[in-house]
């Protein structure tokens, strides 16, 4: 008999005694009311306490703020669907390195990258979560992962104050990474400090009228 | 009777036992000062963090009734569920094989990290690998694993074992762990100070390379959604993430009792987890993989669903909740015995009063070694309190308890002190007369008490009663004595 067909047999007689099944009560909230104003309020003091950097700005202003953010970086790594305009103010010293299917950057590559621009999928207020699923314009996980410094674009019409209301703007069977601040452990006796893997650095800017 | 034999539940193996019993084990590691403090400092102020984010939901007792309720339908529904989570992950272009038990997991594993070439791997923290002894397994078939979560990391180098579910190296506190950076890790800055921080930063310049270079990871996963296939990883310091990312074989290894029916449901699980074991309002990090997916992360993608005893325990109509564990570890940071003994004293992977329970569930109380874990809780209820997904922890306690003397009774075949004790209680509270006749006797027990008027030692097992405390010598005479001489005295 396969392990397989023992286990699902092992299963059966366990439950013998035919336990029911029940309706899962879903009291919880799953819509907000907040307007505009209070999801990126909320946002912003999630993001804040997690130490990442923000900045409420303006669709014109965003390459301005790519460009000071990355200020200090070698080279910046960017996905094939990323709107070309968000890097034009770059400092020409900034070397810019396309990740696109057939030009993909190998690991080596991304470590000796100093920082990423990506867009995001949906961002939930209440977690200070962002949610990336791997659509042109966020890229692979991979190059959101190797550079150190991540620079996150949040559409402010992308942002929910629940995760609930997340849910259905997912594609679940996409390769799905939920962002809370920058890496962190609580490893060293339950206190939460910043700075172990993954990038170091998160500056977020939630762009209002996109 | 073969048929049937084969289809039986059988108890795990691995890293699930008592190693002594565990008021044995409790009572030497009370002597460890530096530990209890250690546990003292997180425990206290994990649970402030904790009850200070759950109180900001409104709605939180009605996450944890949805989260309890999918948990029980999906065990009542087990076998559809891991078939509907077989066939999405394999449609996806993952690969699903079956465990018994640890030896088997064990014997799955090396053969396809064998079949890649590679005899390294890098390991994301995962309970699952650690309760069939993984690590021990694939080192003894000369492929080295390499534990990539700080806390894991810190008892792998330091020759410990874990002692909490979440934060493996809780038992030491920031000083300890520098020095065991200091003497094991290659290349280290020798100035390195105990600012946890610069402690993060160390692990962070010790494993890099590892990752960069791998071929092969080993996962745990932290639910299974049985509607699409998906596997989700919650994770804090991206060490996950590099592990599910960048290889390009990916293992990982589950407990049957993992899947979940519906994607939707870890919008409830996702609320749950993060405040309950770290008390933050989201972990850093999750990640969610269905099968493999063209030109992003590990193309040869597989998962090994483990039994190990977890069928054993769902056989038990009274304890199969216990399955229900989403391994927050919010019940250990609010037991008061946890607190004090640490999780080595529980012997088992699993510590703490989920521990208590889930191990000898998972073994069978009749197996002598775990017998005295669901005595191992003074049954205050905290952990219940704290449960996200509302297992009873101290009802199954009791329980296994009664289990646990019937048991013992079986295979002494003669009545035990307890049946003993028990049948005299009955005797003696079961009539007015009777208890009176008892009390006439309480002048014996203030000769037995001596001259300081403490009764030091009882005799049998309720010795354990005068273990730690002092009976006062009883009274010349009972209350209802006292009561009615009064009375006439009138």
């Amino acid at each position: 008999m396969s392990a397989k067909d023992e286990i699902l047999g092992r299963i059966r007689s366990a439950l013998a005694d035919s336990p029911v099944t029940e309706e899962v009560p879903r009291e919880y909230r799953t819509s907000s009311e907040m307007n505009e104003e209070q999801l990126i309020e909320l946002l912003v003091d999630r993001l804040v306490d997690y130490k990442a950097g923000v900045d409420v700005i303006e669709a014109a202003q965003i390459p301005q703020f790519v460009a000071d953010k990355l200020a200090n970086a070698s080279s910046v790594v960017y996905p094939q669907g990323l709107d070309a305009t968000w890097l034009s103010a770059l400092d020409q010293n900034v070397e810019q390195r396309l990740d696109a299917p057939g030009n993909r950057l190998s690991v080596a590559e991304l470590d000796a990258t100093s920082a990423v621009v990506t867009s995001s999928a949906v961002s939930v207020a209440e977690s200070g979560t962002i949610i990336l699923d791997g659509e042109p314009d966020q890229g692979r996980r991979a190059i959101s992962l190797v550079p150190d410094h991540h620079v996150c674009i949040v559409p402010v019409s992308s942002i929910v104050q629940l995760l609930p209301e997340a849910m259905p703007r997912l594609s679940i069977t996409r390769p799905l990474t939920w962002i809370s601040g920058p890496s962190a452990t609580s490893d060293i006796e339950l206190e939460r400090v910043e700075g172990v893997h993954g990038p170091r650095t998160l500056d977020v800017l939630m762009v209002r009228g996109l | 009777m073969t048929q049937v034999f084969l289809g039986m539940p059988a108890g795990g193996q691995g890293n699930l036992f008592e190693q002594e019993p565990f008021p044995q084990a409790a009572h030497r590691e009370l002597g460890n000062t530096q530990m209890r403090k250690n546990l003292r400092h997180a425990t206290h102020s994990i649970r402030d963090k904790r009850l200070k984010v759950v109180g900001e939901l409104p709605d939180w007792e009605a996450l944890r009734d949805a989260g309890s309720t999918i948990k029980n339908n999906s065990m009542a529904t087990l076998e559809e569920r891991l078939l509907e989570f077989e066939k999405n992950f394999t449609a996806r272009g993952g690969v699903v094989h079956w465990a018994r038990d640890a030896d088997e997991a064990n014997k799955i594993v090396t053969e396809l990290v064998r079949a890649t070439g590679s005899t390294e791997v890098v390991k994301v923290k995962s309970m699952a690998t650690q309760e069939i002894g993984l690590n021990e397994h694939l080192e003894s078939e000369g492929i080295d694993a390499f534990e990539t979560d700080l806390a894991e990391l810190i008892v792998q180098l330091g020759h410990d074992k874990p002692s909490h579910i979440l934060v493996p190296a809780i038992h030491k506190n920031r000083t300890q762990v520098r020095d065991i950076f200091l003497k094991e890790m290659p290349g280290v800055d020798p100035n390195l100070t105990d600012d946890p921080s610069k402690l993060a930063n160390a692990a962070r310049a010790h494993l890099r390379k590892k990752f960069l270079a791998a071929k092969v990871a080993i996962s745990g996963a932290n639910f299974a959604l049985a509607d699409t296939g998906t596997l989700g990883v919650v994770e804090s310091e991206g060490n996950g993430r590099m592990c599910l990312t960048l290889p390009e074989t990916l293992i990982t290894v589950m407990g049957i009792e993992k899947v979940l029916p519906q994607w939707e449901d870890i919008e409830v699980f996702m609320q749950l987890l993060p405040r309950s074991s770290t008390g933050e309002r989201m972990n850093p990090y999750t990640s969610l993989w269905t099968g493999a997916s063209a030109d992003d992360g590990p193309q040869n993608v597989h998962i090994v669903l483990l039994d190990n005893g977890r069928t054993r325990a769902l056989a038990d109509r009274f304890g199969r909740t216990a399955l229900n564990c989403i391994r927050c570890s919010a019940c250990m940071n609010v037991c008061p015995v946890y607190e004090r003994t640490g999780g080595h004293a529980y012997g088992s992977t699993y510590p703490g009063p989920i521990g208590a329970i889930l191990s000898p569930l998972l073994t069978g109380i009749e197996v002598e070694e775990n017998g005295s874990l669901p005595y191992a809780s003074s049954l205050c209820g905290a952990c219940y309190e704290a449960c996200p997904v509302k297992i009873n922890i101290p009802e199954i306690l009791v329980h296994l308890r009664g289990e646990d003397v019937d048991a013992k009774r079986e295979k002494h075949k003669l009545p035990t002190q307890m049946d003993l004790l028990m049948k005299g209680g009955s005797w003696a509270l079961g009539k007015g007369k009777n208890i009176g006749l008892l009390e006439k006797a309480l002048p014996l027990g203030r000769l037995a008490a001596g001259k300081d008027k403490k009764i030091k030692k009882l005799p049998g097992i309720a010795a354990g009663w005068t273990q730690s405390r002092d009976i006062p010598a009883p009274p010349n005479k009972s209350f209802r004595d006292w009561w009615s001489d009064t009375k006439e005295s009138k």
